[in-house]
């Protein structure tokens, strides 16, 4: 017991001899674990692979990369996923924004529980579930959608882009609304009375308070929604009939081409990288 | 803060699309679970309970629902420790290299699952030789801390350490503060982290695809093999409705004690 | 390298011995892969003991039904029951599949068609089998025994299972009248526009090419497998020029039963075992093997190099070409039996005639499944073909344009 007091002393009295203890496991796992099986991976991007057998060979080319950037389609590929991320977070944002606002405020504190919990509630239900509840709407004869609008004239959008988006929107909404509720939750009522008293109206209170102060809860959930939309390839399979995504042309090439898949990979590695660069200053981060 | 009319009707006509959104086709998810026919064409035909009684029965699910429990559990055992760990050292104080340490715990979810997935898979078959279930719960684990890690961290921030100075000038060395003082109060943060962390572990499915090995199947990779199939789709509805059902009243609990905690 | 200097020497010294640090061990981490492949050892002496085992089967769907698709089709329980040994199937929707799960290691034993087995024999994923320790073998058709597909430098690598063709199924009433011809899902005023499906693998690249060599003989394809560029090109094109007519591609036979079902898909490339769901869930559909000809497959079963249950591998074999085993199969799935008994076993007895399993002019222009190499497989030395790393690049490519 007495190795035990001295360390106990020691570490009281040495800040950075706490802070290492504490970090040292989750360090390891971390950096280690993730960022050195990222690494592992991303070395294979300057590799070959045998032509025949698919696996990796040690040789050294930049062939991934003149591939990657000189295939038009590529550039295609990757214009779409940006295209769609980008839909997702705004459609995402648009419903969440006000719903996390009634929440918040307008709803009675009792209900507050309830209706978090039923906003997260799908969140347990399964994902291929859901997506595929999805499919089965957008059936082009038989589905819940063509049947909605058919007596209007209209008809099943069926499977593609548009499918995607509306798959993925409905899949992170959740994501989107947590944070926005829980900067919502930490508007001061002050600025709100004083906003209407100095006579704005609910639009400019809006736009000139509210949107300000929730901007980095926004955009901690937009950090979510993007990135899943960046990297989904199951959505995208079941809902896109020959659409694809960056996560497709992952995933079809990493077990033939793995040099190949992780210079692709490294897409949305960097634009997500840059994002997350992009918004540290909002301090977005410390509103996960 | 007072709302114009429009202002309100707008937001009660959000909040009724955005729920309506939400639980349309959760709520096919259940119907289907009593349609008699496979292929799911709407409207439904007929309607049976057949379905419920097959899944109940079914070994296949039995044996994917305990796998994934078992991962989730230890997946969210691991996160709860390494997760406070962390947080509780870039909470409370500064030092050279903590900005890019947050940046690293926030990678596991920001940067796409199926990165995580390539990479972890290209590790564990060159290195470990096949893939087991560890190899699943490491996956998982993974970004399970960063769920847990943020959680605690942001009720670190909430709590300040006045609390925790107070105990130690009344005598309580680190450990006591930590157990008496500490622990209670991030204990629900640590309950919601843990919630979350569990949810996703249960239901993931991109990063598991990756380190599954042959036979080891989560309950997502019982469904993604039997989605499709005419005769296992009704009782994959069955299972996800099942879920949904069995799952309202952690939740709302999980809320109920978050808003306690909170309410100051 | 920059000349040392002194004061910021030292420090710039420590940084560049640390990052070379890092990138060595990232190298050495990536570098201690599992041994590479030991060459190939010999097959299994035998003889075949009564050891208890579990082995993991990756097959073509169909191929290994142990009653979990139909409670009635399964060839895999008394298997169990009579040997002891445990089995676990997993299917899988297309070669490439089938080769990145027996790379990735945990499976016993593969059903692989001709376009996934000498990769794997090349790298050194699977073992040759002794064929003295499989006494059904001597029951398999001649011509189905030692082919290059499944046999190298004279080693036997598995057991056939049967072969079959692609086929062109159609939606009986949807697509009028019923069609002979491929052209229903390559030319541009398709009256099924919209609603084709195309196979979602590289391998459907020589689909493309046995459809020029009816349309367009001037290219000079004999292999639709040994493409030269020119050839390859036209194909590349042919596929662009169907596009705009596939609602979806497909890979997961499931998933393309269900489409079929919901009306989304009423023509395209499918299998036989496909037409028999559909028509056994009431979706009629027709399935013909059209004048142009097919692709096709012709698969063997394989023994893994890692296996541990290396028994019950055996087992599995001689069970899975037994007459009775192999006629359930082939009915079930719709293909050619490997075993010539087996056709006095099938309870349709003209099945073997349905099948074309005793002819030969039949397979004349069926295509199987082979993986195209540089040196061209139709023989050619003057030019150099397309070997199949790139026709996954060009098929990726195109999928995503």
């Amino acid at each position: 017991m007495a190795t035990l007091d001295t360390i106990r002393r020691s570490l009281h009295r040495n800040v950075r001899a706490r802070i290492a203890t504490l970090l040292a496991l989750p360090l390891f796992w971390l950096v280690v674990l993730y960022i050195g099986s990222l690494a592992a991976l991303f070395i294979t991007s300057i590799w070959k692979i045998d032509t025949f057998t698919s696996k990796v060979v040690r040789e050294f080319t930049l062939q991934n990369f003149i591939d990657v950037f000189t295939d038009k389609a590529y550039f295609n590929v990757t214009i779409r996923t940006l295209f769609v991320a980008i839909c997702v977070t705004l459609i995402c944002a648009v419903i969440a924004i006000p719903m996390a606002f009634f929440m918040a405020r307008i709803a009675r504190p009792r209900s507050r529980p309830v209706l978090i919990a039923l906003v997260i509630t799908p969140l347990w239900a399964s994902y291929l579930v859901k997506v595929y509840a999805w499919r089965t709407m957008f059936y082009p004869e038989k589905g819940f959608i063509n049947w909605l609008i058919e007596p209007l004239g209209g008809s099943s959008p069926g499977f593609g882009m548009f499918a995607v988006i509306i798959g993925l929107t409905y899949l992170w909404l959740p994501y989107m609304v947590l944070p926005i509720y829980a900067g919502m939750e930490k508007l001061p009522n002050s600025l709100l009375d004083a906003s209407s008293d100095l006579g704005a109206k609910s639009g400019r209170t809006f736009f000139s308070i509210i949107l300000p102060i929730t901007w980095p809860a926004i955009i901690a959930g937009s950090i979510f929604t993007f990135s899943l939309s960046m990297g989904d390839y199951i959505t995208v399979q079941i809902l896109g009939g020959t659409f694809q995504m960056l996560g497709n042309v992952v995933y079809q090439n990493f077990s033939l081409n793995l040099p190949f898949a992780a210079a692709v990979a490294l897409i949305p590695v960097i634009i997500m990288m840059v994002y997350l660069g992009s918004i540290r200053k909002t301090g977005a981060l410390d509103n996960l | 803060m007072r709302l114009s009319l429009p202002a309100r009707l707008f937001l009660w006509t959000v909040m009724g699309f955005g729920f309506a959104f939400i639980y349309v086709p959760l709520t096919l998810v259940v119907i289907n679970s009593f349609n008699k026919n496979t292929s799911f064409a709407w409207p439904p035909t007929g309607f049976t309970t057949s379905w419920w009684s097959k899944a109940a029965t079914n070994e296949g699910v039995r044996d994917a629902i305990t796998r994934s429990a078992i991962v989730a559990l230890t997946a969210t055992a691991i996160a709860l420790v390494l997760g406070s760990l962390a947080a509780a050292a870039i909470a409370r104080y500064s030092f050279f290299g903590r900005d890019a340490i947050s940046l690293l715990f926030v990678l596991p979810i920001a940067l796409p699952g199926i990165v995580t997935g390539i990479a972890l898979n290209n590790v564990f078959t060159n290195f470990l030789g096949e893939l087991t279930i560890f190899t699943i719960i490491v996956g998982h684990a993974t970004f399970c801390i960063v769920v847990v890690f943020n959680n605690v961290a942001a009720r670190y921030r909430r709590l300040g350490s006045s609390l925790e100075e107070a105990s130690m000038d009344l005598g309580a060395n680190r450990l006591t503060t930590f157990r008496l003082v500490t622990f209670p109060l991030i204990r629900s943060a640590l309950v919601a982290g843990g919630l979350l962390s569990f949810a996703l572990s249960f239901d993931e499915i991109i990063v598991t695809t990756f380190t599954a090995g042959a036979g080891q199947n989560t309950l997502p990779i019982w469904i993604f093999q039997n989605l499709f199939r005419p005769n296992q789709a009704p009782i994959v509805n069955v299972v996800a409705a099942a879920l949904i059902l069995v799952s309202i009243l952690p939740i709302y609990l999980s809320q109920r004690l978050t808003q306690e905690k909170s309410a100051s | 390298m920059c000349a040392a200097r002194e004061g910021g020497t030292v420090r710039v010294m420590k940084l560049r011995k640390f990052a070379a640090l890092m990138a060595a061990s990232t190298l050495v981490l990536a570098g201690c892969s599992s041994s590479s492949d030991e060459e190939g050892s010999g097959a299994y002496a035998g003889p075949v003991k009564d050891t208890p085992g579990t082995i993991n089967v990756l097959a073509w769907p169909g191929y290994a039904e142990d009653g979990s698709t139909d409670p009635n089709v399964d060839w895999v329980t008394p298997f169990e029951k009579a040997t002891g040994c445990t089995v676990n199937v997993k299917t899988y929707g297309t070669s490439d599949e089938a080769v990145q799960l027996m790379q990735a290691g945990g499976y016993d034993v593969i059903s692989a068609s001709g376009d996934a087995s000498l990769r794997l024999i090349y790298g050194g994923d699977l073992q040759p089998v002794n064929l003295d320790l499989i006494p059904n073998y001597k029951d398999v058709f001649d011509n189905l025994k030692d082919r290059p597909w499944n046999t190298v430098d004279g080693k036997n690598y598995g057991v056939p299972h049967g072969r079959g063709a692609n086929v062109l199924q159609y939606k009986i009433g949807k697509v009028n009248p019923a069609p002979t011809s491929w052209s229903v899902v390559w030319e541009p005023n398709s009256p099924a526009k919209g609603k084709v499906t195309a196979y979602d693998s590289a391998i459907y690249i020589a689909d493309a090419a046995v459809y020029l060599m009816a349309t367009k003989p001037e290219l000079g394809i004999t292999d639709p497998y040994a493409l030269d560029q020119t050839q390859f090109d036209a194909a590349m094109a042919l596929l662009a020029q169907q596009k705009p007519l596939v609602a979806e591609y497909w890979a997961d036979y499931t998933k393309y039963i269900g489409a079929v079902q919901s009306g989304s898909i009423t023509v395209g490339t499918s299998w036989q075992v496909i037409a028999n769901v559909l028509n056994g869930e009431k979706e009629t559909v027709g399935a013909v093997k059209p004048v142009e000809g097919a692709t096709g497959w012709s698969d063997t079963w394989m023994i893994s190099s890692k296996t541990e249950a290396i028994d019950c591998a055996y087992k599995w074999l001689n069970h899975i070409i037994e007459p009775s085993v192999n006629a359930q199969a082939a009915e079930y799935f719709g293909e050619a039996p490997a075993n010539s008994k087996a056709c006095a076993l099938t309870a349709n007895k003209d099945h073997c005639k349905l099948y074309h399993a005793e002819e030969t002019d039949y397979w004349s222009n069926v295509y199987y499944w082979k993986t195209p190499t540089e040196n061209c497989l139709d023989g050619r030395t003057d030019v150099k073909c397309i070997p199949y790393a790139e026709w996954v690049k060009a098929w990726s490519s195109f999928r995503n344009s």
